[in-house]
């Protein structure tokens, strides 16, 4: 193990400031990566109170299909290469989307009274959906033939990379996070769910078809993992239990930020990927990642309703 | 018993022809010439006609990825072996279990295969925490292990016969190359978190220590499953390595070379020599990652000889025109063809005997080329050093002489 | 005596159960199965530890833990370095740079035995440990999150996470830990070779007795006058508290149970099966032996035995024959048990018995409670687990 003096003591001042400005946008890839993950579960486990512990395989799922794209695109319409991945973004969601009202509707409409019930019925859901992505696409790695422009490095200056797939991630999810934020607060379905909510019962009796905006809503949350999955094909390969890595992560974004509030993913995801990167720099790897889920934990059993408790509460 | 040898290797002539040359021409072994009583006294699975064989791999879980391969190489060496007409006139029967990923489950399924079904050999294990969880069992059952993957070492067993290298043999070799060719003196050690990249590390650390009288600027270690290597491609622009020595494993793999690539480390900046990257890892990874780096492996899927041309061919043939063949396929395809000949070589099924029998032991016909059983239970076998290209294969650049095993290295440890 | 029948063995229907159980484990499957196949039964009677412990912290206490596995690896690592000591004698390890210390810290260079490691040299230290470890971390994790009233999903995540925690930590410390191979190559217990076959019987004897006596002891916890406020407190939790009562520090105690019971699984596990390592320890297992439990239901002590014990033989079964279709299985397996039979194996039973014996049905078991069912899931999803 490195100390930080040990580190830092032998290079020049600009040097240090370039790794300074290069550490600081890992932080911020991981930010946006973590971000992803977790803006679809915020509204899933947020919101409607579903613990989906088949998430990861939502956000699989997503993978698959842009691979799946890529793959068509490659046999039969090669000169629309550059382009496909920005369709496959789509299919990715509404393929996700389409899944998740299915398992809505088949299975957890039952459960919305037992939330510790759910959560064995998705274990059980993932199982199957990583099963069932072994069977149809193996069980090696697989990644999409990504665009060039996507691939490579932008240089402001002589000393300093930063990775373009890192800015796409960022940018995707900060696009998503506005999205989400003008659906749910400026649009007519938005308020819907929100009502829903926060007052099933009020709902239904003002004419809400509560049911259909569960559904929405948990179809939303999938296809947003989709979305997430699809994105991470830039960053890292897609196998059969890609999901399963994320899962835990992804729960403890959203408890540590507050489960209802989504301003408490986004900071949390912030101070969860800077944590992590910085204990990384300095620490061994493993051991980053120990010390940071760890201090996790330790402000957790502190404060045990998260950085932004919902203020609404049955 | 003297070894009853009608089967002579022969030199100069493709694989495939040897195949056909023994199926149709010379004298098969006929099971009538070893009496079951004879070639069995320790009760196996064994019949007049029949010979039962287990192979233990994870065809569930993470570790599929890796092992698929092993899984269709041994299959397709005991299909050959089949063909010509089995082991001491006995064809070979195969009980398929699957270790799900999961070591407790190894040592259950390793258990039954020699407990249960009383199976004359294993071929199977692909990480070192599944051979070391079913160790013990073929230890005390007296079972009969052919393990392909390249490993740390530091073990040795009269129930183990390792058809991969051991670490010194993939190191020592690789390192001095790159030493020499690349004038490299700093080195940056990495690797995912577990005993053969660790214990690897450290083999070549003392290397470059102590013999290349070079500098290790780092040395560090990420879970498996571990996606994010952000922070440490800082550190490596930092502290700017002659090489980046990388033993990273399964789905990380693929993370950390896209992200290195998006990074602008690339191979006309930075050499980096991996141990852990082969064909099949390059099909997760994307060639285009990966083009101009290297890998240290005694076996590449583009190896020039007849003896490998025949069996990429035959590989293709039963696989699919994808497939592709990596080091630790290759070493899993060896390991049916050495108990083959060491059965032969013993008269005999008996665990024992074939234990006793293997040392000293040469395959003229593998794939890697020639290779020799040594009487630690390793092979003797060549240390290449390929370079990837965007389209997934390997061009070798160097080829040593054939290295000794030697599991316990003094003065490495 | 009486108060010891109706209170430990559940009077007549509860004392039945037990003899069945009893029969079938120490008559039927000694007598039906090879010693290879009784020897697995004897590893997943390990897990029926794990699977008691969660029905009175989930089914009667409504806390669901998805960090069990942390303290069967707990007791399991206890109880395989004291093992792990007696392997490495000077004598066996005599090719090693250090002879005399475990195999795998030699490979990682360390020279002498970690301080962490040396109380381990006992044999009475360890067998505590096996117990007391697994409490005092329970005891930790359990008095700062349930003071805070953190229930529900909420420590369902945490210990998720502390479970990840755990196996990250015992794979980044290799040379303390041997890392993610585990703790291998276990032979004798105080010089009595445990990979014998005699040796696999008396463990396997040993497990169903300990386990026995572990449904016994849960039974006589809930039979108290705590037992019948955690069931109490599960249906209305607020209403407990404000009696007087302290809530918090009941889920603390069966929590501590659980986990000592857990961790006995754990040593009883690296006894039978010779080894341990973090894939023991991590969130699969974990998630896994919460579905034992609900097998078997998760009310029902006896229950969660016949639970581990049927997704267990099954999983073997059809890894042997059908590995591909193994996760599809397990995973049907896991909807059908929450949307079909929410009680489980013993839900079954009960309507079954319900159906044909309804005179038996005047009696009713202690472990068995459907009827506040149906009023703790709600109240459960009304708090949402927070307070």
């Amino acid at each position: 193990m490195q100390f930080p003096n040990a580190i830092l003591a032998e290079y020049t001042f600009s040097e240090i400031k370039s790794i300074f400005v290069m550490q600081g946008f890992a932080g911020l890839s991981l930010f946006s990566v973590l971000l992803l993950m977790a803006l679809g579960l915020a509204i899933i486990f947020g919101q409607m109170g579903v613990v989906n512990l088949a998430h990861g395989e939502f956000m699989a799922l997503g993978a698959y299909m842009v691979y799946l794209c890529s793959q068509i695109t490659a046999d039969h319409f090669p000169a629309f290469q550059p382009y496909y991945f920005i369709l496959a973004i789509g299919v990715a969601f509404v393929v996700a989307a389409l899944l998740g009202a299915f398992v809505e509707w088949s299975m957890i409409r039952f459960l919305y009274k037992r939330p510790l019930d759910t959560l064995l019925a998705t274990w059980g859901l993932s199982l199957i959906m990583q099963q069932a992505f072994r069977s149809i696409f193996g069980a090696r790695e697989v990644t999409p033939t990504l665009p060039e422009w996507l691939m490579g490095s932008f240089k402001p200056t002589e000393t300093i990379d930063i990775p373009i797939n890192g800015v796409f991630v960022m940018g995707l999810s900060l696009l998503l996070t506005l999205g989400i934020y003008i659906f749910m607060f400026r649009s007519r379905t938005g308020l819907h769910m929100r009502a829903t909510v926060q007052n099933r019962t009020m709902s239904g009796a003002v004419g809400i078809n509560t049911g259909l905006v569960d559904r929405f809503t948990f179809a939303m949350g999938c296809g947003i993992a989709g979305v997430a999955g699809a994105a991470f094909t830039t960053i890292g390969s897609t196998g059969p239990d890609s999901g399963s890595r994320y899962i835990v992560d992804t729960f403890l974004v959203v408890v540590f930020g507050g489960a209802g509030s989504m301003l408490g993913t986004i900071v949390s995801s912030f101070g969860i990927a800077q944590a992590q990167s910085v204990s990384e720099f300095f620490l061994e790897g493993t051991m980053g990642k120990v010390a940071t889920l760890m201090a996790i934990v330790v402000i957790l059993m502190f404060r045990p309703q998260g950085l932004f408790p919902s203020k609404v509460r049955s | 018993m003297k070894p009853h040898m009608h089967h002579q290797p022969q030199k100069r002539r493709s694989f495939l022809g040897l195949i056909l040359a023994s199926a149709l021409a010379a004298h098969p072994l006929f099971a009538a010439d070893f009496p079951t009583a004879k070639v069995n006294t320790t009760g196996l699975a064994v019949t007049d006609t029949t010979v039962t064989v287990g192979q233990l791999h994870s065809a569930t879980g993470t570790m599929a990825i890796s092992e698929t391969g092993s899984i269709q190489a041994e299959q397709l060496a005991i299909d050959q072996i089949n063909a010509m007409g089995g082991v001491l006139g006995r064809q070979i029967k195969v009980i398929k279990e699957d270790g799900a990923s999961d070591w407790p489950t190894f040592a259950e399924k390793a258990k039954k295969l020699l407990v249960n079904d009383k199976v004359a050999s294993v071929f199977g294990c692909w990480t070192s925490a599944s051979r070391k969880a079913v160790l013990p069992v073929f230890e005390k059952e007296n079972g009969m292990l052919y393990y392909p993957t390249f490993y740390e070492g530091l073990e040795q067993s009269k129930n183990v016969i390792y058809t991969g290298q051991e670490a010194t043999q993939q190191i020592l070799a690789g390192l001095d190359w790159i030493a020499k060719e690349k004038k490299a003196k700093t080195f940056y050690l990495i690797g995912s978190d577990y005993i053969w990249p660790r214990t690897s590390n450290k083999i070549a650390r003392k290397h470059i220590e102590n013999v290349l009288k070079g500098s290790v600027v780092g040395e560090e270690y990420y879970a498996l499953g571990h996606t994010q290597f952000g922070s440490l491609i800082n550190k490596i622009k930092l502290k700017k390595p002659d090489v980046i020595y990388a033993i990273i494993v399964g789905g990380s793999n693929v993370s950390f070379y896209k992200q290195l690539k998006a990074a602008g480390i690339t191979s006309d900046k930075q050499t980096l020599l991996t141990i852990s990257v082969t064909e099949d890892e390059v099909l997760g990874i994307g060639g285009e990652n990966l083009t101009g780096f290297y890998s240290a492996m005694k076996y590449f899927q583009s190896l020039q000889n007849p003896n490998n041309e025949a069996f990429v061919k035959a590989f293709k043939a039963k696989y699919g025109d994808k497939s592709v063949i990596g080091d630790v396929t290759q070493a899993g395809y060896l390991g049916p063809w050495l108990w083959k000949l060491a059965c032969e070589k013993a008269g005999s099924f008996d665990v024992d005997k074939i234990a006793a029998a293997s040392p000293g032991i040469e395959f003229k016909e593998a794939p890697e080329g020639y290779v020799k059983l040594h009487e630690n239970h390793h092979l003797w076998s060549k240390l290449r050093i390929g370079q990837w290209g965007a389209d997934g294969q390997a061009k070798v650049l160097y080829e040593s002489e054939l290295i000794e095993p030697n599991p316990f290295p003094k003065g490495y440890q | 005596m009486k108060k010891f029948y109706e209170n430990v063995l559940g009077g007549r229907s509860g004392s039945i159960g037990i003899i069945i159980l009893s029969i079938l484990l120490f008559a039927i499957l000694p007598l039906a199965l090879d010693a290879f196949r009784l020897n697995l039964v004897g590893k997943y009677l390990t897990y029926a530890f794990v699977a008691v412990g969660l029905v009175l912290l989930w089914g009667n206490s409504g806390v669901l833990s998805l960090g069990q596995g942390i303290f069967f690896g707990l007791g399991g690592y206890c109880m395989a370095m004291f093992l792990k000591l007696e392997a490495s004698s000077v004598e066996n390890t005599k090719i090693q740079s250090t002879p005399g210390i475990p195999d795998f810290m030699d490979w990682n260079q360390l020279t002498h035995l970690p301080a962490m490691w040396v109380p381990f040299k006992h044999f009475p230290f360890a067998l505590l440990a096996v117990v007391l470890v697994p409490a005092l971390v329970a005891l930790i994790v359990g008095a700062a999150m349930f003071k805070r009233r953190v229930g529900g999903v909420y420590f369902a995540v945490i210990t998720q996470a502390l479970a990840l925690i755990l196996s990250l930590g015992i794979d980044g410390n290799q040379g303390l830990t041997g890392g993610r191979n585990g703790i291998t190559d276990l032979r004798t217990l105080l010089g009595w070779d445990i990979r014998t076959q005699t040796a696999q019987y008396v463990l396997y004897f040993t497990c169903c007795a300990l386990l026995i006596g572990a449904i016994l002891v849960s039974r006589l916890v809930l039979s108290t006058r705590m037992g019948r406020l955690l069931l109490a407190m599960k249906d209305k939790e607020d209403r407990v508290r404000f009696s007087g009562y302290d809530v918090a520090s009941f889920k603390v105690f069966v929590f501590c149970l659980a986990a000592a019971m857990s961790g006995v699984g754990g040593a009883l596990f690296v006894l039978q099966v010779g080894f341990i390592s973090p894939s023991l320890v991590g969130i699969v297992p974990s998630i896994e032996m919460v579905i034992f439990a609900a097998m078997g239901g998760k009310h029902s002590l006896l229950g969660a035995v016949y639970g581990t014990l049927l997704v267990n033989t099954g999983k073997s079964l059809f890894s042997e024959n059908f590995p591909q279709l193994w996760l599809f299985a397990m995973g049907g397996l896991f909807i059908a048990v929450v949307m079909l039979f929410p009680d489980g194996l013993a839900g079954i039973y009960e309507s079954v018995r319900t159906r044909f014996f309804s005179k038996g049905t005047k009696e009713k078991a202690t472990d068995k409670v459907p009827a506040v069912n149906a009023a703790a899931s709600v109240a459960l999803a009304e708090t949402g687990g927070k307070s």
